[in-house]
């Protein structure tokens, strides 16, 4: 693999390539985030923002006690968010554990959903904690039974000790299993390696070891999708773009519940990287109760009043 | 489509302006004899008409703030003025929003700057001055610091609620009374915050708000009964005051001009730092006397910084003072956006590049593209005159030492800023430059408790923090 020709597979060409990155102050970053959130979109652009947050989002339900019949009902959701209004799109994709991929997939393509993907956490999820024959097999059977994207975790333990080679190698292994039949999304938990800093070192190891999307968290550790640690990444994907003509996504997960909320995302994303990465092929929100708001909102604006929460179905 | 920010004009309904004002004196609002309008920058449109103060007016403001002085005010203990600073400052938050509504209709700076920098920190200023006020003889200054008398306080139009509270929340802790002259162009909150003393029932004379031009200024500065000068604005005329003042007993603080380093050095956070450049320069459409107008780049990484920087401005959003999405708003004046033209057009003629973000510039009111010119060299105009506006002069530099010495390399000193990740370059660098305010991976941040002034041609004295408090006490050294 060429790895962009930014690093030759070598630890010290990936220790030099990350050492060159910039520091992240901590400071300024959470400064610059809160003034992005500041924005005030109103009327239309609030209109075009809810729609375009809907076909971002990735549907979720990462639960044990998660049944078939639970995601059948998330994906009936994803297809049709609103049953009562066609105009609301589709949503970006259907995020499940492994043993529910092939529920899912079946399911979607059931109701008309073969548009709608599914992704499948992968690595051992959430934790990492595994070796790596079985996470290579882990994200073998979530392709088999239709996966078309993989959320995978790196292991935050060679990160933090320090360990990058290993964490890249990981990547450069299970993108090699992706293959051209899934989409590969490499989750940091960003609640886990805590410092900007860290972030930063992430995205660069993720982007360059071949990921499609680099993703903030796996939705089981707080504090998740901050807006200062999109932020980052964002700067990141965006710097990553000007070495290598490449457009990596970013995937926030975690923490985003409401429309205020997901709007604040797509505002960090259009003054930090542009209009480009204002679609659901370069930006997606995991989330699970976000999607019922965002419904709920687009409701006010069409009818101008708040809607009970009986208004919009619960799955 | 692409995301496009709709309108999101924040209301004026909250303000009512006066088709005319007077001055405010001795508690009492009182009709001026001459007129001159004040304007919406952003629009030309005429808000007021608003009373210029002759000999007489300022007599009766000097008179009157005498009277309080020493009747009420100096008698009254610094528990009880405390408690009116108190109520002041609680009265700003809770009319913070007419506060920066006037602000921004009248000087042009961006609602969101308003809102979120000027008001709050004009009651923060109120909130920490008013907890000095009965705890004067522990503050390092003397066993029992007296106040001055009456301040004389001139203020100029670029923060000019928060320029006040910087003058009038020290000076009434310390025990003084004060005639304030607001800035010819930017009256109206001056005039709202004599409403807020009235409302607090301050005393009358505690606090005198007289409007007016220079000529005004020039009454208050030579009047006899007035005990102490505190100005900001230009070096030009803080010259005229120091030489007006030097054969008189008043006591003076000047805040003056100031050309900023903002250095940047190779190990620097460079997304921060791009975002601190703009903070720097453009906040306030660059009218900051500590603005980081002399952007200093290390050779080896001003290329990336540069890049960066033009896509970050390619970002910035001028318009509407009004719209809460808006960045930079208006040029305060007419006079002054001539000022920028002309010493934009001496970069143009000095042979710097001058490079600006495509944006459409409303076709009325008074306004300037955010501009940086590169290939400046310490022997450009615009490397060493302030241009006050939103105006970057970029030069680059090879080492540290020539980094400080290029910084220093100015008859001003009133901030400065540097950018490293490396804490042992930082705390050197501090050492070196000779300004007033280093900001350290930061840029115009400010902080009641922090004091500000500068060195040099920048002005003498400090105001905020225990420093500032001391300008307006005696029995105490100076600085």
């Amino acid at each position: 693999m060429s790895f962009y020709g930014l690093v030759d597979g070598t630890d010290a060409s990936l220790k030099s390539y990350l050492g060159n990155l910039s520091g992240v102050d901590q400071v300024g970053a959470e400064a610059r985030a809160a003034m992005l959130a500041t924005r005030s979109i109103k009327t239309t652009s609030k209109r075009w923002a809810i729609d375009t947050a809907i076909t971002m989002v990735d549907l979720t339900t990462l639960e044990g006690a998660d049944t078939p019949g639970k995601v059948k009902a998330l994906c009936t959701k994803a297809v049709r968010p609103d049953p009562t209004d066609s105009s609301v799109p589709s949503v970006g994709a259907v995020c499940v554990y492994n043993d529910m991929v092939s529920v899912a997939r079946n399911h979607l393509d059931l109701i008309g959903g073969q548009h709608v993907p599914v992704a499948a956490v992968s690595t051992a999820f959430p934790s990492g904690r595994a070796s790596m024959p079985v996470k290579i097999q882990d994200t073998q059977d979530a392709i088999d039974a239709g996966a078309a994207e993989i959320d995978m975790v790196i292991d935050r333990g060679a990160f933090l000790a320090g360990r990058y080679i290993d964490v890249f190698n990981e990547i450069v292994q299970i993108r090699e299993v992706c293959g051209d039949k899934a989409h590969l999304k490499v989750i940091f938990e960003t609640g886990e390696l805590v410092t900007y800093d860290n972030v930063r070192k992430a995205s660069f190891l993720a982007m360059a070891a071949g990921a499609d999307f680099i993703k903030t968290s796996t939705g089981k550790v707080a504090p998740a999708a901050t807006p200062p640690v999109v932020l980052v990444m964002l700067e990141a994907v965006r710097d990553f773009y000007e070495m290598t003509q490449v457009r990596i996504g970013v995937k926030p997960a975690g923490g985003i519940r409401n429309t205020k909320d997901a709007i604040k995302q797509l505002v960090l994303v259009n003054e930090t990287v542009g209009p480009d990465w204002l679609n659901p092929k370069l930006f997606r929100i995991g989330a699970s109760a976000l999607l019922n708001d965002l419904l709920m909102q687009r409701m006010k604006m069409d009818d101008g009043y708040y809607t009970s929460p009986q208004y919009v179905t619960m799955d | 489509m692409t995301f496009e920010y709709a309108p999101a004009p924040e209301s004026r309904a909250i303000v009512t302006i006066k088709p005319k004002y007077g001055h405010f004196i001795g508690g009492k609002f009182v009709a001026g004899s001459k007129h001159f309008p004040t304007i919406n920058p952003a629009t030309e449109e005429v808000l007021s008409q608003i009373a210029l103060a002759g000999k007489a007016d300022v007599d009766a403001a000097v008179k009157a703030a005498r009277k309080a002085y020493a009747n009420t005010w100096s008698k009254m203990s610094g528990k009880e003025r405390g408690k009116y600073l108190y109520r002041i400052a609680r009265i700003m938050q809770e009319r913070a929003r007419e506060f920066a509504v006037l602000e921004t209709l009248d000087n042009g700076k961006p609602i969101r700057e308003s809102r979120d920098t000027d008001i709050p920190l004009a009651a923060a200023h109120f909130f920490y001055h008013a907890g000095w006020a009965d705890k004067l003889e522990y503050a390092g200054l003397g066993t029992s610091p007296k106040p001055l008398g009456v301040a004389g306080q001139i203020i100029p139009w670029n923060f000019p609620l928060l320029m006040l509270a910087w003058k009038v929340a020290p000076a009434l802790a310390a025990g003084n009374t004060v005639v304030l002259k607001s800035a010819e162009s930017t009256p109206l909150t001056a005039l709202l915050f004599a409403e807020v003393c009235q409302q607090a029932e301050l005393p009358a004379g505690v606090v005198n708000i007289v409007t007016g031009d220079g000529s005004t200024g020039a009454l208050i500065v030579n009047h006899p009964g007035i005990d102490k000068i505190a100005f900001t604005g230009s070096t030009e005329v803080g010259k005229i005051i120091a030489r007006a003042v030097a054969p008189t007993n008043k006591s003076v603080t000047l805040e003056l001009g100031g050309k900023a380093a903002n250095i940047v050095f190779d190990d620097a956070p460079i997304d921060e730092t791009v975002e601190g450049i703009v903070n720097g320069i453009f906040f306030n459409q660059g009218h900051v006397c500590c603005a980081g107008s002399r952007l200093l780049l290390q050779e080896n990484v001003a290329e990336e910084v540069l890049h960066k920087l033009k896509n970050r401005m390619e970002k910035i959003r001028v318009g509407d003072p009004m719209d809460k999405n808006t960045d930079v708003g208006a040029i305060n004046s007419k006079e002054q956006l001539a000022k920028i033209i002309e010493l934009a057009a001496v970069g143009d003629s000095e042979g710097a590049e001058r490079w600006s973000p495509a944006c459409t510039l409303p076709s009325k009111g008074f306004w300037f593209a955010p501009t940086i010119f590169t290939g400046v060299t310490q022997a450009h105009r615009i490397a060493r005159e302030e241009i006050f506006g939103p105006v970057l002069s970029v030069l680059t530099f090879r080492t540290p030492a020539e980094a400080i010495e290029k910084a220093n390399n100015t008859p001003f000193g009133l901030s400065a800023g540097i950018w490293s990740e490396k804490g042992s370059r930082t705390l050197w660098a501090s050492q070196q430059l000779r300004a007033g305010v280093i900001w350290a991976n930061t840029f115009n941040k400010f902080d009641p408790t922090s004091p500000f002034g500068g060195y040099k041609e920048s002005g003498w004295g400090r105001e905020g923090g225990r420093h500032g408090l001391s300008a307006y006490l005696k029995g105490v050294s100076h600085e």
